[in-house]
């Protein structure tokens, strides 16, 4: 079988989900797809099946927090088919009263260990994880420390004097 | 003949102060026992980062921890003396950390090597401890990022002092019980 180009990957995508097709651009050799979340199994479950791309292997996945946008919260996933030897990128955005994908788990066993991760960033939950829990920060922590309304810095650290490290706590306002 | 003058140099510790007369000697029981337990500290080496490759190097022959009665060292907490923590202590870390504190057997002390153990160094993040201080109480803080051999040599150095001028009844004394409550330990 021939190798396809991005393009008609594109192409193909576009012709099964048009509706669901946010945009499409290329960010230096990436071609980036926004989608809307409601397709995300269909859509993988297409790229994974289909005899003439095979999309076999989820490279990564990860949350996304820009609270200026209407949509926040984004997960990011990147596909690479190895027969072919093409990768593409998808973007989903959600709300935070909408917080939840479908999870990948049924395509892409990996997808188990890099949702769990974005739900203990991110507070984003994935339908039909079988175990929505932190992964790799302390079981009792209360937030989801990459969200923009928390300071990167530890609050429990009293050493550091603010007047002469300039630290000042009045530019992180709670967001949302 | 250099290999014999150099083995005439070898420093034998000094015996402390007591009275001398023909088949006797008269001291402190303190002052032996603190100069036996300076003499022979069994560190546990709780190594997790850069700071541990330092101590890799205090070890070696250059610097030789072995010169300070140090050379055995335990990585069991049962049988250790001075826990040597080296390395940034992430939150998940703490309560391992703490376990194997509590497992040394007393007399213990603790050497917090670094700015990152001593302080969470350049880590002031939400992951990172603020200080091993948080956890567990320390007897000499080594600064540095990380810091080199010597100083780690002069921490050591500085614990030596501290178990050889402490009093045989300070583990029993209700200031110790007191400073081991505020860290909520027994």
């Amino acid at each position: 079988m021939d190798k396809p180009t991005i393009d008609q990957v594109a192409e193909a995508i576009n012709e099964k989900f048009g509706d669901a097709i946010l945009s499409k651009e290329q960010q230096y050799d990436f071609t980036v797809i926004t989608i809307d979340k409601s397709i995300l199994v269909s859509l993988f479950r297409f790229l994974y099946d289909d005899e003439r791309f095979q999309f076999r292997y989820l490279t990564t996945a990860c949350g996304v927090h820009t609270p200026d946008q209407p949509k926040p919260f984004t997960m990011m996933y990147q596909l690479h088919s190895l027969v072919f030897n093409l990768r593409i990128r998808f973007k989903a955005s959600t709300t935070l009263n909408d917080l939840q994908f479908d999870s990948l788990i049924p395509i892409f066993s990996s997808a188990n260990w890099m949702e769990r991760e974005a739900f203990d960033f991110y507070g984003i939950r994935f339908k039909g994880h079988p175990k929505m829990t932190r992964i790799l920060n302390v079981e009792d922590m209360d937030y989801h420390p990459m969200r923009k309304e928390y300071p990167v810095e530890d609050l429990t650290r009293y050493d550091k004097d603010d007047t002469m490290f300039g630290r000042d706590r009045s530019g992180y306002k709670k967001l949302n | 003949m250099k290999d014999i003058q150099s083995a005439s140099n070898v420093n034998i510790v000094q015996a402390p102060a007591g009275f001398e007369g023909p088949g006797f000697f008269a001291t402190k029981l303190d002052h032996v026992v603190g100069l036996a337990r300076k003499n022979s500290i069994w560190p546990l080496p709780f190594a997790t980062s850069c700071c541990g490759i330092e101590f890799m190097a205090t070890m070696a022959s250059t610097y030789d921890l072995a010169r300070f009665g140090s050379e055995r060292l335990s990585f069991s907490p049962r049988q250790a003396d001075l826990l040597m923590v080296m390395g940034t202590i992430a939150k998940k870390m703490g309560p391992v950390l703490r376990q194997v504190y509590e497992q040394m057997a007393e007399p213990r002390w603790v050497l917090s090597v670094g700015a990152c153990a001593s302080s969470g160094g350049i880590f002031d993040s939400y992951s990172v401890l603020q200080g091993i201080d948080h956890i567990i109480p320390v007897d000499v803080y080594v600064p540095g990022c990380p810091p080199r051999p010597e100083q780690i040599l002069e921490g050591v150095m500085s614990i030596q002092t501290l178990i050889q001028n402490e009093s045989l009844r300070r583990r029993n004394s209700p200031e110790y019980k007191q400073l081991l409550a505020s860290y909520g330990i027994e």
